[in-house]
């Protein structure tokens, strides 16, 4: 369960079958950030039949609204935020080839069964580990929406960005699973 | 009698405070993590437990914030009735620290029109809570509030017949239905009594206390400890992997009510329990 497992980003289907829940990632390549209005906007889009700003086959996409950088930083402190928010519009990126997700908290059930159908994985970071994340994100740059101030889509380079598989492309899922082994009621 | 405070000196406190309670967490904070990753059972739990205290201290050494949530700046502030404020209303000069604090300490704003969505762009307004007391002096507690465990909390209004059992009935269902979202180790502070609107801020204020600190009331400070004790239970642990590190502390506060009612307030609050004080 604690062995970590490396993987570069796009990811495919056969790097997201293998992984099962508790298993420990280090993602190193490009994550896309995304959370609230960022989301509302590309789901808009799908519905027009309209182009997104960003391609997001195979890609990862973080929950994340970071702080602003200081002088000579590529980024400010970048911790998940709660992902069920994005839980509206999620399946029709999973079905768009989004492999990936990070956030913290519950997904639907939707969501778990779309990951399921679709080949996805939901991958959680620490919450509240801002500066310690911050870390290990060695570029970012606005690529669309920079309106949004921190919910602007961001392209990050990462490297042994470190994750835990919440949900896999079993439908397992970590919470329920973890809470069970140490319930004592 | 009266003793004069320019508004721009709260306006630098206030400022310091926004900066100070977001880079640094508290010490009783820091050992609640030492102490829980001694008496984990899980080890994911204890790998989690270590991230969050080599994330404090790399924030408290780079001048970081701990947490990308700065949270919406929540101050309260106990004015002494022999103190006179000059050069400005006090509420805006509240709320200059804040626009400072959370411009110049690089922190997120987070504050925003609720229908349209629309940033503020300073983190203003801040949720002010006045209190005159006694004396010739202010305090201020500055308490930046996270989005994600802000929304896991609730108020109820139980029937009396309810009694002290339905009330931790409530507590323990909250925290459990919250699961992982909140991003626990948790807080969880407690408001019974008082009318709707008390036993939330009742609950908000007990977030304030040191962990470990109980109430003076031994019988409310024995109910503290049972209702910890239930959570462990939950087995949720740290951001919800499984665990018995699900709450660092509980802090309930009590007030009289209406003899029709049973207000219940429940605040959930993240590890990244910040808040910090200045008197002035």
């Amino acid at each position: 369960m604690s062995q970590e497992i490396k993987l570069t980003t796009p990811l495919t289907t056969e790097d997201v079958e293998k992984l099962r829940i508790g298993d420990k990632v280090l993602l190193n390549g490009v994550l896309f950030t995304g959370r609230d209005a960022a989301h509302k906007r590309l789901f808009d889009l799908i519905q027009d039949g309209k182009k997104l700003p960003i391609d997001i086959k195979g890609q990862v996409i973080y929950y994340v609204g970071p702080t602003p950088a200081k002088p000579g930083k590529p980024i400010g402190s970048a911790g998940p935020t709660t992902s069920y928010r994005m839980d509206p519009y999620s399946p029709k990126l999973i079905e768009l080839g989004l492999k990936g997700m990070i956030g913290k908290g519950n997904r639907s059930q939707v969501v778990v069964d779309v990951m399921k159908q679709f080949k996805a994985v939901y991958f959680g970071a620490t919450g509240g580990a801002g500066a310690l994340i911050a870390k290990r994100i060695k570029k970012a740059e606005i690529v669309a929406y920079p309106d949004l101030g921190p919910e602007a889509i961001r392209r990050l380079e990462v490297e042994d960005f470190p994750v835990t598989v919440i949900n896999d492309t079993k439908g397992n899922d970590l919470y329920v699973e973890g809470m069970r082994q140490y319930a004592e009621e | 009698m009266t003793r004069e405070i320019p508004a721009q000196e709260i306006i630098k406190v206030v400022k310091d405070l926004c900066i100070d309670a977001n880079y640094n967490l508290g010490n009783d904070v820091l050992l609640a993590f030492d102490r829980a990753i001694e008496n984990e059972k899980s080890e994911t739990a204890r790998d989690v437990l270590r991230e969050l205290k080599e994330n404090a201290r790399i924030a408290r050494e780079e001048k970081a914030p701990i947490c990308q949530d700065c949270g919406l700046a929540v101050v309260f502030m106990e004015i002494g009735q022999d103190v006179h404020i000059t050069g400005s209303d006090l509420k805006v000069a509240i709320n200059e620290g804040v626009r400072q604090g959370y411009e110049q300490g690089y922190l997120r704003k987070s504050a925003c029109n609720p229908i349209t969505r629309k940033n503020t762009g300073d983190n203003t307004p801040a949720i002010i809570h006045l209190e005159i007391v006694p004396g010739d002096k202010i305090r201020i507690i500055v308490a930046p509030k996270g989005g994600g465990s802000e929304n896991m909390s609730r108020v109820t209004m139980l029937t009396p017949a309810a009694g002290m059992e339905g009330v931790k009935d409530f507590v323990v269902n909250r925290v459990k239905e919250s699961g992982s979202n909140p991003c626990p180790p948790t807080i969880i502070g407690i408001g019974v009594g008082g009318t709707f609107e008390r036993s939330a801020i009742l609950a908000k204020k007990a977030l304030l206390r040191t962990l470990g600190e109980r109430n003076s009331d031994p019988e409310l400070a024995k109910i503290e400890k049972e209702i910890l004790t239930r959570i462990k239970k939950l087995g949720i642990g740290p951001m919800g992997y499984g665990g018995t590190t699900t709450s660092l502390d509980v802090f309930l506060e009590m007030e009289p009510c209406h003899i029709a009612s049973l207000p219940v307030a429940v605040n959930i609050q993240c590890h990244a329990a910040r808040h910090k004080e200045a008197v002035i």
